[in-house]
Order: C-alpha cells, then sequence, then structure tokens
C-alpha cells in the first residue's frame, strides 16, 4: 500500500463480504421455498426474502467498487484521496440507509412501507430490482454523487491513467442510468422500456466498464506486464462491450409491446456480447502467461483469472444460450433467465469484487501476500464457491428446460405449477449445491483468520 | 495485439464505437416512441388502470410472478392472466389468499378492497391487450 489513504477501502470490503453473507443466506430460504413451499410462510414470504436477496448482491457490489476505487485511485494517480474523511462519513451513510431498507423489508408489509416513505407521492416501488423506498433511492444518489465527487477530484489533482479514467466513467455512467429509476409512469411498456436503462444499462454496460478496469488493475500489479498493453487490451474490451451492448438491449425488448424490428437488432447484437468477454478472458490468461513476476499473491491471480473465464461461461456462453429472439420466444421468463443471471452475477461482479479484495486486503493489512496456508483456504474457497455456482447454473438449466418443454412447446401444455412439481428434483439438487456455496464462503471468511509466515509489504 | 496498433486507436475506436451506437440507441428509442401508441393501446389507460399499476407495485406481485415474462419465476405469468382465467376468478383467487395447503407455495393475503380488486384486473385486462408480438406462446404463460 503506497498511500495512507487507501486504507479507508478495508470497511467498504469488511461490509461487502458481511451483506454477501445476508444475500446467500436468503438465497438459501428462496431456493428452500421452491421445494418446501410453506417454509417461513408468512414470516418471509418468497416476494420478501428475493428482494432482500437481491437488493443486498446490488449493496454490496456496490460496496465493492467503491472501496475498490478508494484502494486503486490513489495508487494510479500518485496522490491521496482527495477527502478520506467524506469516504468514511458516506460509508456510514450508506450501510445505516442500506441496513434500514432492508429491516422495512422484513418488519413491515411492503404496501405499509411504500405508504410511510411517499410512494402514492411519487411512486418508484414494487419494480424488479428497484424496491427501494423513495428515501432510498434518493439517499443512493447523494452517496453516489458525494462518491464521484471525492474520487473525481482525486484524479483531477493526480496522475490521469487509462485505467482510472475508464473508472471514472463506469461510476459516473453507474450514477446517471440509475436516475432512470425515478421515472415510473402509468403504461408499463414504457415503464419497462426505461426500467431497463437502469438494469441494462448498469449491467451490460458501465459496469462491465469498472469490472474491465478493476481487473486490469489487478493484473498489472500481480503480473508487472507493461501499463501499454493492459491499457491497449481494457479499451478494445469496453469498447466491443459498448458495440455490442448499448444496442443488445434490444433483447429485452423482444416481448414487451415494443416494435418487431427490436428482434433483429436485439438478436444480433447480443450474440456480439459474448466476444468482449471471450477476449477478457484471453486478456486474463496472456497477460498471465507473460508476467514479468511472480507474484506471492497467488490467491488474487486465480480470482483475476476465475473472472475472466466465469464472466465469459456465465455472460457470454450463458446469456447466448437465450438471446436469440425466437429462442426467447420459448424460454423468455424461465429458470433459463435465472440460471443465466446466477452464473452472470456471480462470474462477472462477485468475482471481480473478490479479486480486488483478495489482493487488495493483504496489502492493507501490511502484507504484499498472505500466508501460504490462509492462501489454499482461499483457494479452497475459490473453487467451492465457483464449482457450486456452475452446477447450481446447470441445475436452473435442465429446470428451465423441463419447463419449457412441458409448460410451453409440449402438444398439452402444462399449467404453471404442474410444470413446477415436475422440475423438483433439479430444484432439490440446486439447494444443495447452495449449501456447499454457503460453505465456500464460510472457508473464504475464515482464511482471513489463518495467520503463518508472510512477507512486509516493504517487498513491493 | 500488434505493435502497430496502438492504445490510442484502441481508444478512439472506444469513445466513437460509444458514440456512434449510443446515437443509434437514441434513435431507435425515438421511433419506438412513435410507434408504440398503437401497440400499448395508451388511450385504454384509464385512472382505474393507472391505479391497478399502482397496487401491483405496492404490494411487490413482481417479486414472485413474471409481467410479460419479466419478474420473478416462482408464480405463474400474470400478462394473459386476464384472458387464462377471466375477472370473477382473477378477484376470488386474490381474496382466498393463503391456501395453506402444507408444503404448497403460498400467496399472502394483501388485504385489498373491492375496489382495489376492480382496479387490479382492470391493469391486467388493459395488459392483456398488450401487443406482445404472439408472446406468451400459448395460454399457459
Amino acid at each position: 500500500m503506497q498511500f495512507q489513504s487507501q486504507k479507508v477501502a478495508m470497511p467498504y470490503f469488511i461490509a461487502a463480504i458481511g451483506l454477501f453473507v445476508g444475500q446467500i443466506l436468503f438465497g438459501l430460504i428462496m431456493g428452500l421455498q421452491y421445494v418446501i413451499g410453506d417454509f417461513l410462510f408468512p414470516a418471509i414470504p418468497f416476494n420478501v426474502a428475493r428482494m432482500v436477496h437481491t437488493n443486498l448482491l446490488i449493496v454490496w457490489l456496490l460496496f465493492g467498487f467503491m472501496g475498490a476505487a478508494y484502494y486503486m485511485i490513489p495508487e494510479e494517480t500518485e496522490t491521496e484521496l482527495f477527502s478520506p474523511k467524506l469516504a468514511w462519513l458516506m460509508f456510514w451513510v450508506f450501510l445505516v440507509a442500506g441496513a434500514l431498507t432492508i429491516l422495512g423489508y422484513l418488519l413491515v408489509p411492503y404496501a405499509s412501507l411504500a405508504s410511510m416513505t411517499f410512494n402514492d407521492a411519487w411512486p418508484t416501488m414494487g419494480r424488479e430490482f428497484l424496491e427501494q423506498p423513495l428515501p432510498t433511492k434518493l439517499g443512493i444518489v447523494v452517496v453516489a454523487l458525494v462518491f464521484l465527487f471525492n474520487i473525481s477530484m482525486t484524479v483531477l489533482k493526480g496522475r490521469k491513467t487509462s485505467i482510472s479514467l475508464v473508472l471514472l466513467m463506469g461510476l459516473w455512467g453507474l450514477a446517471i442510468f440509475f436516475l432512470f429509476s425515478f421515472y415510473n409512469p402509468s403504461n408499463l411498456v414504457l415503464d419497462k422500456y426505461f426500467w431497463w436503462w437502469t438494469v441494462h444499462l448498469w449491467v451490460e454496460g458501465v459496469w462491465e466498464l469498472i469490472l474491465g478496469s478493476l481487473l486490469a488493475f489487478v493484473l498489472i500489479k500481480v503480473t508487472g506486464v507493461d501499463r501499454e498493453i493492459i491499457e491497449k487490451w481494457l479499451y478494445m474490451i469496453i469498447a466491443m462491450t459498448l458495440i455490442t451492448g448499448i444496442v443488445g438491449m434490444g433483447h429485452h425488448y423482444f416481448w414487451i409491446g415494443t416494435p418487431e424490428y427490436w428482434q433483429w437488432f436485439g438478436s444480433v447484437f447480443s450474440a456480439l456480447e459474448p466476444i468482449p468477454f471471450f477476449m477478457m478472458t484471453i486478456f486474463a490468461f496472456n497477460m498471465v502467461n507473460r508476467r514479468r513476476r511472480e507474484h506471492p499473491n497467488k490467491a488474487a491471480t486465480l480470482w483475476a483469472l476465475g473472472t475472466g473465464t466465469m464472466a465469459f461461461l456465465g455472460a457470454g456462453v450463458w446469456g447466448f444460450l437465450h438471446t436469440l429472439a425466437p429462442v426467447n420466444f420459448y424460454t423468455h421468463g424461465t429458470q433459463i433467465t435465472a440460471a443465466h443471471g446466477h452464473m452472470a452475477f456471480y462470474g462477472a461482479y462477485v468475482m471481480v469484487v473478490l479479486t480486488m479484495i483478495s489482493y487488495a486486503m493483504p496489502m492493507m493489512r501490511g502484507r504484499v501476500a498472505n500466508s501460504g496456508k490462509s492462501q489454499i483456504m482461499e483457494m479452497w474457497a475459490f473453487w467451492l464457491m465457483t464449482v457450486s455456482i456452475v452446477f447450481i447454473t446447470l441445475f436452473l438449466t435442465a429446470a428451465g428446460i423441463l419447463q419449457v418443454w412441458l409448460q410451453r412447446v409440449s402438444t398439452t401444455p402444462l399449467g404453471f405449477m404442474a410444470a413446477q412439481d415436475q422440475a423438483m428434483l433439479f430444484y432439490w439438487l440446486r439447494e444443495i449445491t447452495g449449501v456447499v456455496f454457503l460453505i465456500g464462503l464460510v472457508v473464504y471468511i475464515l482464511s482471513f483468520f489463518v495467520g503463518g509466515e508472510t512477507k512486509e509489504s516493504a517487498a513491493q | 495485439m500488434s505493435q502497430a496498433f496502438t492504445k490510442s486507436m484502441a481508444r478512439n475506436i472506444f469513445f466513437g464505437g460509444t458514440t456512434f451506437f449510443f446515437l443509434l440507441l437514441v434513435a431507435l428509442t425515438f421511433d419506438t416512441m412513435q410507434v408504440l401508441p398503437k401497440r400499448d393501446h395508451r388511450e385504454n389507460i384509464t385512472p382505474q388502470v393507472a391505479s391497478g399499476k399502482h397496487i401491483w407495485e405496492k404490494n411487490d406481485c413482481i417479486g414472485c410472478h413474471t409481467l410479460l415474462g419479466e419478474g420473478a419465476y416462482f408464480a405463474p405469468e400474470l400478462g394473459n392472466v386476464y384472458t387464462r382465467r377471466g375477472p370473477e376468478f382473477i378477484k376470488a383467487w386474490i381474496a382466498a389468499q393463503p391456501t395453506k395447503s402444507p408444503g404448497r407455495r403460498q400467496m399472502p393475503q394483501f388485504n385489498l378492497t373491492d375496489q382495489e380488486l376492480d382496479d387490479m384486473v382492470a391493469f391486467l385486462k388493459w395488459t392483456s391487450e398488450i401487443n406482445t408480438s404472439k408472446w406468451p406462446p400459448n395460454i399457459e404463460g
């Protein structure tokens, strides 16, 4: 760690991991509700568990992104952070706002929560992933703006690298496209159309800039490959991301009332969306193969390679699987979507945040890398979680194929619940695999508390 | 990548490509906005339909159901439930929840008034009339 202010990243990473645990616990609750329908009913209905599951994911990834930015930006710009105090203040604001929102979901009926938070005056709630009450949404905007101010001021006074520029563009894009969450017309088609301007342009747009930038930063550090080469790759990857991904949004405009030409635009452009992810895989492996130093943090390198690979599989391959309009006609809104969602989010965003944590945490704790013992444990966690998510995805895909066949393709189509009953085996297997994922996460957390011999960070 | 291909070339492709395709998205969006009124029949969005959508959102129905294929996959698609089940069934069903049959998926009791139930049905009726390019494949959703 070269600058004192980088250390403000630590609480962000700790909060991220803590909320990650919560996300997985609620995922397991939902998984069990898939097979034992009345589990925890009416205390935690499925829709509440799902809100908590997805909102915790979003919040902890945002904590991860912000922590990563606070760690990276001083090192990239070669100057102390503009204001570590502001970063600490925003940490508490975001954590308290996030915690209150989750408690609100769990303790108050959603309709009452909506009435209490002015949703009748300005309705924004009750839409997938954007369930947050109005005050929380406004809080997110405030936290994002103060955070961006802090980061932008740091970049302005320091060295300007391509990696920090790309990160900054990604983070500003994140804040700007979130503003669409405040637009909720009575016309469902318009609502859906612009809802995607937050959701799609986040996860298949600007978040990928953040992802690329984080990955490039860690790869420079662990491989020692020339910055020019890494940044050239970064620009090509994000160029392909946005060239394919922006109009690729059309794959959400097939069946929601939008004109039919979107079936062409959406199919063609989103069929190309795996390309930047494939480039990311090649990039990660290429840079590690051409490494000019042996960095003692093997775990961070493994996470970086894992990000490249799993993002390609989850976002690229599993996305392509159901993105062509004639295929999507049958798979839209089934477990196939859920399968893709799980592996894509894990492979792209969870893994890149864990890559960054894996690299930065030891540095902030005064060493280049954790002890061998601790790293081996972290790598066990890597494999447990990664293999689990692969199998969760495979089981959900199987359930999805069965569902599509029984409910939509068959000449004597079954009703929704009758088809669900036929997929129970796969839901059970998914739940068991989910428990293995949780074990992996516990091992991951334990790896932070394993001692052993380490090198001092002065060695870098 | 080869030496002749420089970082600034890559950067220019990024900025040029992003700008071009974002403008294409804006142009397509502009055209979509012109065409949509014929497909969403917005002239039929009465205050009752708007109120139904509000009730839909306030109870987080999307947390279990899909609506035009978007949402959660825990409970049936409701974009075409009006045609599948009809207005009376929908109201009776919502009022009768939860079924409390052991081990089965449960829908909460939302305590909707008769007026709210009618509004919800109006919203689902309007939704079922959106031109969705013949999706879903059959009545089961």
